[in-house]
């Protein structure tokens, strides 16, 4: 099949980036999206021509390495992540943009590469239990309701792409962090330091920069592991109750 | 000891969790989710008294209500809560869009397709046609009862200003009644976002309330502003 | 040169409480004093630098993505194995020991194999306490599952995302130490070389991808977590950022390289598309817990799909459970690929002639849809995603792929390679796994080697050489690795040959499939030889990188990694050579039964082949460590 390629090239982090059209003539049904543009990238390096720069590894939708835009979709139209997109998605013939994540908070490195360092900053705020290797209770001494299980189970799928945040037209991230705080207000494990997590997270998500979230949920709609905006909702409720009950009287999250 | 000027400065430290929330993308929601959700339950009961025009009575059930609203002392104090309220919304409104904006970067998309339902995206703008409406509304009726002349008509031992007149005026205007119907479409579809909207911030997210909380906020985003308009048009026609 | 594996002596399941004891500690107060690099953030790699920083120490932790969740491990399904008899079906810390020394086809130390199974009662301990969601039953205590045809239930699984699942555990642990300052992180930074100063391990040369600034990072220990090398093969199950330069720089600068043709090819993988394709993809092997694997006995070429599904039960070949009636489908990886291999090779392949059918058709009659969807609806689904089919509506098809690689640095007891202060924990290793890997094993080996081996053995050589035996980065042997590190970027941008980086990494994959794949022979092996020593010479002359070496430059890096994998190729074909036996995920083709079923030479071959670097274009220098069995006896695996 034949597919027309609206590309963003950007040289580096502070030149200015620009569209190019690229046509790729040999492009298989069966090929994913992302070996798609290897072929053209082998072709624009025997042409002279710079590879196009982006993110990828495991290419089987788990790592949460990939990234791009597609005509309008993170990942593009089918909700799974890009490297498990396959051409035959598209028409032949049809142009596919492809642009970067966009968000104050991810800044475009080169071309289609985005810097998502903000994610890991928010995880560093509590996004763990805090428990030292060894001397932990044996794992079966606390039950946990296979429900519960489940549902902190769904919400530990997140794969940290950053899909929410570009799909939000408010470069909001609440459904990456509540994904996280959600997981730990479900376990047992997680109770001891439910207050400060919330809080903590909270005030990270805000100093890095993302929106409010103003309940469209085109993140739902976009997330390739299918995360719920139940747990945005349950985020709030672990802030709001954090906020007015926590005895730390100092600042405890949020604010600039 | 402690001097005032240290307890002082130690009560400040005490509140600044309290701006923090309020300042955070989290409490900013919910300021908008809690004042949202009281200006609802002001325009049910704004409805209620307005349904009084429709009354054959030549506009004393309405005049009686009107009176009662801006003398007893309890609605009054409500009122004052309901101006501070409306202030807030839009206010905390304003920042957050700033904020948001700024959030989303200088580079924008060059497509977008999204699957969002357009009042979700577009509840700024709604907000700015109903703030339109809502200035012209105050000028016309709060600020005519509050500072205006208007004449007065006694019922039994009691004077209370003809508010009635007034509106039924308005809305012989073709323009005005057209202008407030396209409004409450607006508030409709402000409503059709909001309601549900509101209680997702504040927490309220269960599989077993969410299809109640859904239903009734689409009922209530349609009937309500529904009302409110069939008013005006029933006026202009009579 | 002697090659002491430093096992301690007793009684079997003494060994490690009693070199724990034996080892030294570092004072309290003393360890911020000392530095340690921990190079790769997989499974082995986050817990050794979250636990590490517990203790006190100060780490520095480098990974060449963008963040360090997004190491490979995080990509395991199936689940991991623990001794903890939850389901008293039997199971015991000895049982798991020798499971996993049997199932290595008798290749692996006895001592690590025993001290592994021990150590992975804890860490289900401990991953439940950082809050991982393992799978629950409905009383609330965990799940388990019976995995890769082991006779006991003692896998713990979070649905088919455990590898995720524990790796998001350890980079919470790892999180919570660089919060706490006690661990410096650097993604998207890549180790170029080791520095060794009087032969101890000093530190690493690294590459800053963002900017292709080298630096050099000094310490008292250097920790290698980088993972295997099976995308030597070019296509295999390993993410597309998974190289071996970490390990193999560090084979050039003396650390030996311990039984490098040890690679695992797992059965259950989606077949090859085309020529574009650049990674195979894996669907856990629980499938073939309940999935018939045919072929037809006449090749039907092209055959997929419904029409399979209209061939006559009597035109079908179940061969494996004709050939192993006992085990069934359920035989060892090994032995699933290998058939899978010979009767494509009988031109009985189906779909594109490389691939054999995995048919759930009497599953489904004997259990319902519903049942086999709440089992497997997401492999389903993930196979339906990238093959196009409707696996509901027809048999999947399946063909064996590179996964996993036993082979890796070679290390003593203390998981030190010969090269003191220098350490390889993981898949990076060559230790526990002999000559095949169970199931849901690999993620118990990376967790243990980090979280409940590493802490006490890197303390005793710390100990032992004290805070003030460190190298400064302003040592010339730093300046002289950062500039060969320097001269070899520019060598690549220099070339500028006409061939990109991906085609000679793909015509040494298929050379290496090929040759040293799921079956080796002599006469392929020399071939191979041949080819890749001509790779190497072109890739050399002919490789084409655009761009510069001082900005983000993915080419670049491809091509820095793809150079060592050629290097490596050449040593495994070696390694291949030398070992005339069948053992494991090694099959030599002269060395077989009468029935065509492995044969290994215990005699000849119970050994550890670690492969000493001896210069540019030099043979490598083979040491061999002897296995010595005293617990178990040596038997010759069948699954008849």
């Amino acid at each position: 099949m034949k597919i027309k390629l609206k590309v963003w090239r950007q040289k580096g982090p502070n030149a200015k980036g620009e569209f190019k059209t690229y046509n790729v003539d040999h492009a298989s049904p069966d090929m994913s999206f992302l070996e798609m543009i290897d072929v053209l990238n082998g072709e624009l390096i025997r042409k002279g021509e710079e590879a196009i720069a982006f993110d990828h590894d495991c290419r089987e939708g788990i790592c949460g390495m990939c990234s791009l835009y597609i005509n309008g979709h993170p990942h593009g139209p089918l909700q799974t992540t890009t490297c498990q997109l396959h051409m035959r998605t598209f028409k032949d013939g049809e142009t596919i943009t492809v642009e970067p994540w966009r968000a104050q908070a991810f800044p475009v490195i080169k071309d289609l590469v985005v810097d998502r360092s903000a994610f890991d900053r928010i995880q560093q705020a509590g996004g763990y239990v805090n428990v030292n290797t060894g001397g932990v209770p044996d794992a079966n001494e606390i039950p946990i309701p296979k429900k519960i299980a489940d549902e902190a189970f769904d919400a530990a799928t997140c794969i940290g792409c950053g899909a929410c945040v570009a799909a939000c037209k408010n470069a909001s991230a609440m459904l990456f962090v509540s994904a996280k705080i959600s997981q730990f207000a479900l376990l047992p494990q997680g109770q001891v330091e439910r207050k400060e997590r919330a809080e903590k997270m909270v005030a990270q998500m805000d100093a890095e920069g993302f929106g409010s979230c103003t309940n469209t949920y085109a993140c739902e709609a976009e997330c390739p592991k299918g995360i719920k905006v139940a747990n945005i909702a349950r985020m709030n409720r672990e802030y709001l109750g954090a906020m007015l009950t926590s005895y730390e009287v100092g600042s405890g999250g949020g604010g600039e | 000891m402690r001097s005032i000027f240290d307890s002082h400065q130690n009560l400040l430290l005490n509140m600044k969790w309290l701006i923090d929330l309020f300042s955070s993308s989290l409490g900013r929601k919910v300021v908008m989710a809690l004042t949202g959700l009281f200006i609802i339950l002001f325009l049910t009961v704004h409805l209620i008294g307005n349904l009084q025009l429709l009354k054959d009575d030549g506009g004393e059930a309405f005049n009686v209500y009107a009176y009662f609203m801006t003398h007893n002392p309890l609605i009054k104090t409500i009122s004052y809560v309901n101006y501070a309220f409306f202030v807030f919304h839009i206010v905390w409104a304003i920042m957050l869009t700033r904020k948001n904006r700024s959030a989303r970067g200088a580079e924008g998309y060059a497509i977008t397709n999204t699957s969002t339902i357009w009042s979700a995206r577009n509840m700024g703008i709604l907000g700015t046609v109903i703030l339109v409406f809502l200035v012209i509304h105050m000028r016309q009726f709060w600020g005519e009862m509050h500072f205006g002349t208007v004449p007065f008509k006694t019922y039994g031992a009691q004077e209370v200003k003809d508010l009635y007149t007034i509106c039924a005026d308005a809305f012989k205007n073709w323009w005005y009644v057209a202008l407030y119907s396209i409004s409450m479409v607006a508030i409709a579809f402000h409503l059709w976002h909001g309601f549900a909207s509101a209680f997702q911030t504040l927490g309220i997210n269960h599989s077993k309330y969410n299809p109640v909380i859904n239903f009734v906020g689409k009922v209530f985003s349609i009937v309500v502003p529904a009302l409110f308009a069939l008013i005006p048009i029933v006026m202009f026609t009579l | 040169m002697n090659l002491d594996s430093k096992i301690p002596e007793g009684p079997l399941a003494e060994k490690w409480t009693k070199h724990k004891f034996n080892l030294k500690l570092v004072n309290p107060a003393n360890k911020r004093k000392y530095e340690v690099i921990v190079v790769g953030t997989g499974l082995a790699g986050a817990s050794a630098a979250a636990s590490l920083g517990e203790l006190g120490y100060n780490v520095k932790a480098f990974c060449f993505q963008d963040s360090p969740r997004r190491a490979h491990s995080i990509a395991a399904q199936g689940g991991i194995n623990a001794a903890k008899n939850y389901q008293n079906d039997g199971d015991s810390i000895y049982r798991l020991f020798y499971d996993t020394i049997k199932g290595g086809d008798y290749r692996a130390r006895e001592g690590n194999v025993y001290r592994l199974a021990e150590s992975s009662v804890s860490i289900i301990d401990q991953c439940v306490a950082q809050g991982v969601p393992f799978a629950r039953e409905y009383g609330g205590l965990l799940a388990n599952r019976s995995f890769g045809g082991a006779q006991v239930s003692r896998t713990f699984y979070a649905r088919g995302q455990t590898g995720q699942q524990l790796l998001l555990g350890a980079y919470g642990a790892l999180n919570r130490q660089i919060a706490n300052g006690k661990v410096k992180m650097y993604s998207r930074t890549e180790m170029l070389d080791v520095v060794i100063v009087d032969g101890k391990a000093r530190g690493i040369i690294t590459r800053d991808l963002l900017t292709g600034k080298i630096e050099s990072h000094s310490a008292h220990a250097v920790l290698l977590c980088t993972g295997g090398y099976g995308n030597v093969f070019y296509l295999s199950t390993n993410a597309k950022g998974s190289n071996v330069t970490a390990a193999w720089r560090a084979h050039k600068r003396g650390a030996f390289f311990g039984n490098p043709c040890f690679t695992q090819i797992h059965p259950t993988c989606i077949p090859v598309s085309g020529d574009h394709q650049s990674k195979l993809t894996l669907m856990s092997e629980s499938l073939r817990n309940d999935g018939r694997v045919w072929v037809p006995k006449k090749p039907m070429p092209g055959l997929k799909g419904a029409d399979a599904m209209k061939v006559p039960e009597a035109d079908r070949d179940y061969f494996l459970e004709r050939k192993y009636p006992s085990f069934g489908n359920l035989v060892p990886r090994d032995v699933a690929s290998r058939n899978a291999k010979i009767v494509c090779d009988e031109g009985r392949g189906v779909g594109s002639g490389l691939a054999v059918f995995l048919d759930f058709t009497d599953a489904i009659k004997r259990d319902g849809e519903a049942t086999i969807r709440a089992k497997y609806g997401n492999l389903f689904d993930m196979y339906a995603q990238i093959t196009g089919d409707n696996p509901y509506k027809g048999p999947m098809m399946i063909y064996p792929a590179v996964h996993y690689t036993m082979g890796g640095l070679w290390v003593d007891y203390n998981l030190m390679t010969n090269v003191p202060g220098l350490y390889a924990l993981g898949e990076a290793n060559f230790s526990d796994h002999g000559a095949n890997r169970l199931g849901a094993s690999a993620l118990m080996q990376g967790l243990a080697d980090g979280y409940f081996v590493i802490p006490y053995t890197v303390g005793d050589y710390l100990a032992n050489i004290g805070w003030a035996d460190k190298v400064s980065t302003d040592h010339p042997a730093f300046k002289e690795a950062i500039q060969q590190s320097i001269d070899r970027m520019n060598k690549l941008i220099n070339i500028k040959g006409k061939k990109t980086v991906d085609e000679f990494h793909r015509q040494l994959g298929l050379t290496m499939w090929e040759y040293c794949g799921m079956s080796r022979s002599e006469q392929g092996l020399k071939k191979a030889k041949q080819i890749i020593q001509d790779i190497k010479k072109e890739f050399w002359t002919n490789v084409n990188v655009l761009g510069t070496a001082n900005e983000l430059n993915q080419e670049l890096e491809k091509a820095n990694r793809v150079a060592d994998f050629i290097e490596l190729g050449e040593l495994m074909v070696d390694d291949a050579l030398d070992r005339k036996e069948s053992c494991g995920g090694h099959f030599r083709e002269e060395s077989q039964t009468p029935e065509g079923e492995a044969l290994r030479k215990d005699d000849e071959y119970a050994y550890v082949a670690a492969w000493e670097y001896k210069g540019e274009n030099q043979p490598e220098q083979l040491h061999k460590e002897e296995l010595k069995f005293e617990n178990v006896k040596l038997t010759q695996r069948s699954y008849k």
